[in-house]
């Protein structure tokens, strides 16, 4: 299979971005460096290709029921213009994805999906439509998406596109920019304030030209990753898998039991006998860094596996996710094997940073 | 572009080696370096400590990953060095001039096996 571009490739080539593959798409791991993009997120504001994304769209008068009957969370409430995360599980508990669902009417949704996994979630979505009246559609190319993050992010969207920072937060809206009616949302991926934008592809690319050269910082998936993770957000294929339920990777908020949704019973089970594992954070006590698939003891016993690792960028502090056996309790001391080597760390929260989302109005 | 030093011998896996008498040091490539981006943690060997050749002797780590250090030559660690350990980002600055350990040399046959700076030069361009 060829390797993807989305529509800001000749400008990440141009950037100079170290590129890699992702999702299927050639991708910018980082431009400057993971440290400067990182840092560039937490104090100013920083830019993201997210045009990998998937984006299907759901429509019908049934498009309401179906997200209630096959995803975990409750569309019930749910009006125009907001956005909710939800997943999609296998009949065992699995997940098949996690999503952010955007209501354009209630007859109308737009679901924003893993790269990865943006066909597998049209097969699994189409081989459930049966007996609704709903059409789904990928409409994945025709979108470009970029993300603007971090505590100057209102300010500089603000200067091109008036009005956008009185957008609630897992709000949308639609503003005109370039001649054009683009969709732009309160939300993101990194724990602080920010938007995603979604247009057309010249227009995304005419977006990315203006906020960068008004000194948004260009910043690639390296930074994303970090950013994500040092905010407890999960990413598909490390905390969430086909072989982890979401009581396990702690998104239990997500998923409304008090209705029928696929899966649900398995969870339901899960919850009346208690979790055997769940996901939890570490830090290292020794300077080193905990990879995702290395092994963690407690003595000799294996109690788990570390789901993602970084040593926090511009800090000395290493921290990890671990899917770890519930006997293993907060506090507890444990050794996690790095090259044949056992280093210590102590199990903790996955709050390795507060979350400065802009909530209210 | 990556810089090469003449003076140095080199392996496929972009180590370095200068060879003084019996003894040699080790360090990454300034292709290596590049390669990697910011270069966050260096675990090192113990002083003491033998590896055979190609054998992982450590790993350097940047913020996505971890790369082995594989030796260049059969050797015994006499001595690490300390500065990339407390500062690794000097692996970024001069891959060339920070190396990581002095080796005391067990067979010098494996020389022979090293990469010139002009062979080397072929395989990262």
């Amino acid at each position: 299979m060829d390797i993807k571009k989305t529509c800001l490739y000749d400008r990440h080539l141009a950037l100079k971005a170290k590129m890699t593959e992702f999702g299927g798409f050639d991708m910018p791991v980082s431009y400057k460096g993971i440290l400067d993009e990182h840092k560039a997120v937490r104090e100013k504001s920083g830019l993201f290709d997210c045009s990998h994304m998937g984006e299907l769209r759901l429509k019908g008068k049934d498009a309401r029921q179906f997200l209630n009957d096959v995803s975990t969370n409750d569309f019930t409430q749910l009006s125009e213009n907001k956005l909710l995360y939800t997943l999609l599980l296998e009949p065992s508990g699995g997940v098949v994805d996690d999503l952010m669902v955007y209501m354009i009417h209630s007859d109308e949704f737009l679901l924003v999906v893993n790269a990865s996994n943006a066909d597998k979630d049209y097969e699994w979505l189409k081989k459930h439509l049966n007996g609704y009246d709903l059409v789904l559609e990928n409409v994945s190319g025709f979108y470009g998406q970029l993300a603007i993050q971090g505590p100057q992010a209102k300010d500089f969207l603000e200067t091109i596109i008036p009005g956008v920072s009185q957008l609630p937060f897992m709000q949308f809206d639609y503003f005109m920019f370039n001649n054009e009616r683009i969709m732009i949302s309160r939300s993101g991926y990194t724990g602080e304030d920010g938007f995603e934008l979604y247009a057309s592809n010249p227009t995304t690319v005419k977006l990315f030209d203006r906020l960068t050269s008004l000194g948004v910082t260009p910043c690639g998936l390296g930074a994303r990753d970090t950013l994500r993770f040092e905010a407890g957000l999960p990413l598909y294929g490390h905390e969430i898998n086909g072989f982890i339920t979401p009581l396990e990777a702690q998104l239990g908020f997500f998923c409304k039991l008090d209705k029928p949704f696929i899966g649900r019973d398995v969870l339901a089970a899960q919850k009346e006998k208690g979790l055997e594992r769940r996901l939890m954070g570490l830090e290292l006590l020794e300077r080193n860094i905990a990879r995702d698939g290395y092994i963690v003891y407690q003595e000799d016993a294996m109690v788990g596996y570390i789901t993602t690792g970084y040593m926090i960028p511009n800090t000395n502090h290493s921290y990890a996710n671990v899917m770890l056996d519930k006997k293993v309790k907060i506090g507890s001391i444990v050794t996690v094997e790095i090259r044949n080597k056992r280093v210590e760390a102590k199990i903790r929260n996955r709050k390795f940073y507060e979350k400065k989302y802009i909530k209210g109005a | 572009m990556a810089k090469i030093n003449k003076e140095l011998k080199y392996t496929q896996t972009h180590e370095w080696l200068k060879v003084e008498g019996n003894l040699a040091f080790v360090g990454i490539t300034d292709y290596a370096q590049e390669t990697l981006g910011s270069v966050v943690f260096v675990d090192l060997p113990s002083i003491g400590s033998s590896f055979d050749q190609k054998e992982a002797f450590g790993a350097v780590e940047s913020v996505k990953a971890a790369s082995d250090l594989l030796m260049p030559i059969s050797g015994r660690i006499i001595d690490v060095n300390q500065t990339p350990i407390d500062s690794p980002e000097v692996l970024n600055e001069d891959a060339f001039e920070n190396w990581l350990i002095k080796i005391e040399i067990l067979d010098s046959s494996e020389l022979k096996t090293l990469l010139s700076h002009n062979e080397y030069e072929k395989i990262t361009h």
